[in-house]
């Protein structure tokens, strides 16, 4: 896959919608293009992170560790991302990402990360969507569960 | 050392002087010879004086007359034979041909004889000085520059070398020259040789006061040069403060005020040499002057024949130069002299350690003693703060002591006592009875050891480093072939006369028995073995993988790491590490290499091919013209000229992105930018001779699994590997040693040992291939025996200056190794672990316990806590033993050691 196809795909990610074209070629060449075999962990709960992720093929699948094992809560597919909130707060990795099938991935580095952010704007705003949505996404699921154990 | 220069000279140079003295006198014959007859060829030869009443005189007559004792009594031993004057003149002619050779010949050897004595002398001085600085007292080092020291024994007692030469011959020579050439004045006419006198007395008495602040002045002039060596490294040695506090200016201040100092004492220099000079030339051009004066007016009222004026001006033309060097050279003495005695000042602190105390040893070191009695110890710089007042300690050397305390506790002088680091200003230290200070340091070193809180490395390899403590005395001499040997033996002889020692670093030094061997072949074991007690294996492993070989010298390793290589390839096979690494194959490109490396397919080795360079190599570059490549690569460049452009123009220039990814620096984009809009689209063939090496190594940097721009399709590909192909089949002779092709079956010189397995490049953007494929390898190693051999490898990584190519732990464990080695009887660790993290600190102290089976280790704890596995605890405050027992009886006392417990 060489640059032109990979900027294609980006386009396609909702976090980089707005980016323009120029921005999205320096995303894609400076990233890096990570691979992993199916099982093999991208990120693992704990520790600390020091890049973001954006999936351009594959899936992967998001494991959070519990007193009997881990969890799978959710999957990721082509043109998800994750990773953003331990760079984003220094904090440990929340979930363990794992390879589902063969998965592809940009790596964008920390350093990167707060670079792009801070010279297009338009991703800040993007990337807030995103984490809005999935604090309300986990609302609701919050407010669900309650009103489940309640009844 | 003595005071006087010249007593220093006469007792070691002697007979060296005398041989030269006598060489001095014989010269003065043939010189005087020189003198005399040119008087003879123009009295007789020319103006025929002698041929005026006889047509042949006799020639060649010796004769003894001796009727002044017998009367009538004459011994005739040669008769001679008659000559007319043309002979004469021809004979009398070679005569002073033949003086002339005979004189300089006289002349060659002896500044010959004087140049090999002054060296001599040098060597022998500087060795001296040298051997003083390793009797230093250990406490003199805070006092001095360590350049100043190197300024001394090189530069300043260079100037000494060339005058011990001439110390006593000089003026002998020069002397016999001038008294010769006065007599030889004297005997043509007294009062011509009055006025000489006269002139020259004027001469001697004027000129040395002239030159008596220039002396002054050159000894300022060496004060501040020494100084200014001593700030230099000063800068050298703080350049971190410096940069961290931005004290660079003031740093420019000082040194340009020195600078200046020094420029205003070498101005005054100069002018008032030159006015010495001035009145010296005046001077010595009155006396030829007189010369004229009254030998022309004795010539012509016939008081004097033409001849002897000629001959006195003769004379006089050779007496001014010997007078002047008189001058000088005892300038030079009085400089000399001084110049010694600065020296000399600063190499003879107080308590300089005892000749006997660094004895070299005739056979194995003798044990240490078993019981060390420390009585009254008091240890003090300036009599007021005792930072040991008067310890009484009395330990077994095989025992396990731990020493805790607060800092300023006194703790780590105790251990720098124990390791005679410090020696005590009161009270006494006994081993066995005997005065603990007057052990011979080669006991100390091979029976003891002592790690403190800093390890200085020496800029060698590691192995010499860790194998530092175990050179106490050559064990083998080196092996040399009968013409070496030689050589060697002519050297020590040399040396000997020159008093230095006539050791050998070519043989081998190591004591294989102190570090539990028999001999070079099962050391490495050993090595390793400490390298484990310090955790320090793995670093050295890493490095070994990072290091080069020999394969001339090491066929064994080559062939094993060449076995390694193919087992490591058939794994690479399997599924799970597929796609993992590219190996190097010459039929095919290589997408995780560089364009530059997948047409050069090799490792280049030195500047040739190396980098950028490969682009404007000659070479290269008509293979690529020849394939009609060199256009291709041009629109490579420029395409990615284009996209970088694109790419980074928004960003600023200080962006790292620019260092990290781009293929042109932040600087060169503008221009590059302005390439391309005056080209405007106008393609390759528009690019100006100037600018085509620079884009041409654009697309030499491409990695096209890297970089991804899509620019080397299957076509491109072929066409890069005819140019490989092309490329290696053409190279010429000259160029063939500056590169050294991948091949498979082959080991590359060139090549780290990691590479050389791998052979091969990581694929990029596979996950932890790195780590995957570095597991691997260790694997393979592993099962092949080969991990040792790796670290053996490892073992000859340079550490640098002070060892800075080290990280600080990997030094300090390093030191700990080196004490480790020798396995000391007596060990003792002053806080050497603090700088590493807790649980380091205990593993490490945990190894050292166990490898010390049988053996003392006093260990100054950095923590308390720390003490825990030893068997008596020595509790220090206040420069005092607080308290001292096993844990249990200090337990029971409470006080200070459980104070000290419970704060850790």
């Amino acid at each position: 896959m060489n640059l032109n196809e990979e900027v294609e795909i980006l386009k396609r990610v909702p976090l980089f919608s707005k980016v323009e074209l120029a921005k999205l070629k320096l995303i894609a060449f400076t990233g890096e293009r990570m691979t992993f075999g199916p099982g093999q962990e991208v990120c693992h709960q704990g520790e600390p992170g020091d890049a973001m992720y954006v999936i351009l093929g594959g899936v992967a699948d998001v494991l959070i560790d519990t007193p009997t094992g881990p969890l799978q809560v959710a999957q990721l597919k082509k043109n998800g991302f994750f990773g953003e909130t331990a760079i984003l707060c220094d904090a440990p990795r929340n979930a363990t990402i794992q390879a589902n099938e063969s998965l592809l991935t940009l790596k964008i580095s920390k350093d990167m990360f707060y670079r792009l952010v801070s010279e297009i704007p338009s991703m800040a705003i993007e990337m807030m969507r995103e984490l809005a949505l999935r604090v309300e996404d986990t609302n609701r699921k919050l407010s669900e569960a309650t009103a489940h154990k309640a009844a | 050392m003595q005071r006087s220069l010249f007593s220093y000279i006469w007792r070691y140079s002697k007979p060296e002087q005398v041989v030269i003295l006598i060489l001095v006198v014989l010269a003065q014959v043939f010189y005087f010879l020189s003198l005399s007859v040119p008087k003879s060829i123009v009295n007789n030869g020319i103006s025929g004086n002698a041929f005026k009443d006889t047509h042949t005189i006799p020639f060649l007559v010796w004769e003894f007359d001796l009727s002044a004792i017998f009367p009538g009594k004459v011994i005739r031993i040669l008769d001679g034979f008659q000559v007319d004057q043309l002979d004469y003149l021809i004979i009398m002619s070679f005569i002073f041909l033949a003086a002339v050779i005979v004189n300089g010949q006289f002349k060659r050897s002896i500044n010959t004889q004087k140049g090999r004595m002054g060296e001599r002398m040098l060597r022998r001085l500087r060795y001296e000085l040298y051997d003083r600085i390793l009797r230093f007292p250990p406490a003199h080092f805070r006092k001095v520059k360590q350049a100043e020291l190197a300024t001394m024994i090189k530069d300043e007692v260079e100037p000494l070398g060339g005058f011990i030469g001439d110390a006593f011959v000089q003026p002998m020579f020069l002397g016999g020259q001038a008294l010769t050439a006065i007599i030889f004045i004297m005997m043509q006419n007294l009062l011509l040789s009055v006025i000489v006198l006269v002139l020259l007395g004027a001469q001697m008495v004027i000129i040395p006061r002239l030159r008596k602040p220039v002396l002054l002045l050159g000894r300022e002039r060496q004060l501040s040069a020494r100084l200014l060596a001593g700030r230099i490294a000063e800068t050298a040695d703080g350049y971190q403060e410096i940069h961290v506090h931005g004290a660079s200016n003031w740093e420019r201040a000082d040194i340009s005020e020195r600078l200046g100092h020094i420029f205003r004492i070498r101005f005054d220099l100069y002018n008032k040499k030159f006015v010495a000079k001035f009145w010296n030339n005046i001077l010595s051009q009155a006396t030829p002057f007189a010369i004229y004066l009254v030998g022309g007016y004795f010539a012509i009222t016939g008081h004097m024949d033409v001849g002897a004026v000629v001959g006195v001006l003769l004379a006089y033309k050779d007496l001014p130069s010997p007078i002047k060097e008189l001058i000088d050279w005892d300038q030079q003495r009085q400089d000399v002299q001084i110049k010694y005695e600065q020296v000399i000042d600063q190499f003879q602190p107080e308590g300089m350690l005892d000749e006997e105390l660094q004895v070299v040893p005739d056979g194995p070191p003798p044990p240490l003693g078993h019981e060390l009695v420390l009585s009254g110890v008091t240890v003090s710089e300036d009599g007021r703060v005792k930072q040991l007042d008067a310890v009484t300690l009395t330990l077994e050397t095989d025992a396990k002591i731990a020493v805790i305390g607060g800092a300023g506790s006194g703790k780590d002088v105790l251990g720098q006592v124990l390791a005679r680091l410090v020696p005590p200003s009161g009270g006494s230290i006994k081993i066995d009875g005997n005065d603990y200070g007057r052990l011979p340091e080669y006991i100390l070193g091979a029976r003891t050891a002592y790690v403190g809180q800093e390890t200085y490395l020496f800029p060698l390899s590691v192995r010499d480093n860790l194998l530092f403590g175990l050179k106490h005395r050559p064990i083998a001499p080196a092996r040399y072939d009968d013409d070496a040997r030689m050589r060697r033996e002519a050297f020590w002889k040399e040396a000997e006369r020159a008093g230095n020692p006539p050791f050998d670093p070519n043989a081998d030094w190591i004591d294989y028995e102190l570090a539990g061997a028999t001999g070079p072949a099962d050391l490495l074991p050993c090595i390793v073995k400490v390298l484990k007690q310090v955790e320090f294996d793995e670093d050295i492993y890493s490095l070994g993988l990072r290091g080069a070989i020999d394969a001339e010298q090491r066929p064994d390793l080559v062939e094993k790491i060449l076995k390694v290589r193919h087992v490591l390839h058939g794994r690479l096979q399997q599924p799970d590490y597929a796609s993992l690494v590219e190996p190097f194959n010459a039929d095919r490109y290589n997408g995780n290499l560089s364009v530059a490396e997948n047409l050069l397919f090799g490792t280049p080795v030195g500047k040739d091919f190396d980098g950028d360079n490969l682009a404007a190599d000659p070479y290269m570059q008509t293979v690529l013209r020849e394939l009609g490549l060199d256009r291709d690569l041009l629109r490579m460049g420029l395409s990615i000229a284009e996209t970088m452009v694109e790419l980074f123009s928004g960003l600023s220039p200080d962006n790292p992105l620019f260092e990290q990814y781009s293929f042109i620096s932040a600087d060169e984009l503008p221009n590059v930018r302005l390439l391309l809009q005056r080209l405007g689209g106008k393609g390759a063939e528009a690019v100006p001779e100037a600018d085509r090496v620079r884009l041409t190594t654009l697309p030499l940097r491409y990695i096209e699994a890297r970089h991804r721009l899509g620019l080397i399709d299957a076509a491109m590909q072929d066409r890069l590997l005819a140019a490989r192909r092309a490329f290696r089949a053409g190279l010429p002779p000259p160029l063939q040693d500056s590169v050294e092709f991948y091949d498979f079956g082959r080991y590359n010189d060139a090549a780290t040992l990691q590479d050389n397995i791998l052979f091969g490049r990581l694929v990029y953007g596979q996950a932890q291939a790195d780590q995957r494929v570095g597991t691997l390898i260790r694997q393979v190693l592993d099962e092949l025996a080969l991990r040792d051999s790796v670290i053996e490898v490892g073992l000859d990584y340079n550490v640098g200056v002070a060892g800075k190519r080290l990280a600080a732990t990997q030094r300090q464990k390093l030191g700990i190794a080196r004490a480790l080695i020798k396995r000391p009887q007596f060990l003792v660790v002053n806080e050497a672990v603090a700088v590493f993290d807790g649980r380091t600190q205990d593993r490490i102290r945990d190894h050292i316990l166990e490898a010390a089976d049988g053996r003392g280790v006093v260990w100054i704890a950095n923590r308390p806590a720390q003490a825990e596995p030893f068997d008596q605890v020595i509790v220090m405050q206040g420069g005092k033993i607080a308290a001292h027992g096993t844990k249990a009886e200090l337990e029971a006392r409470g006080g200070l050691y459980a104070e000290l417990m419970a704060s850790a």
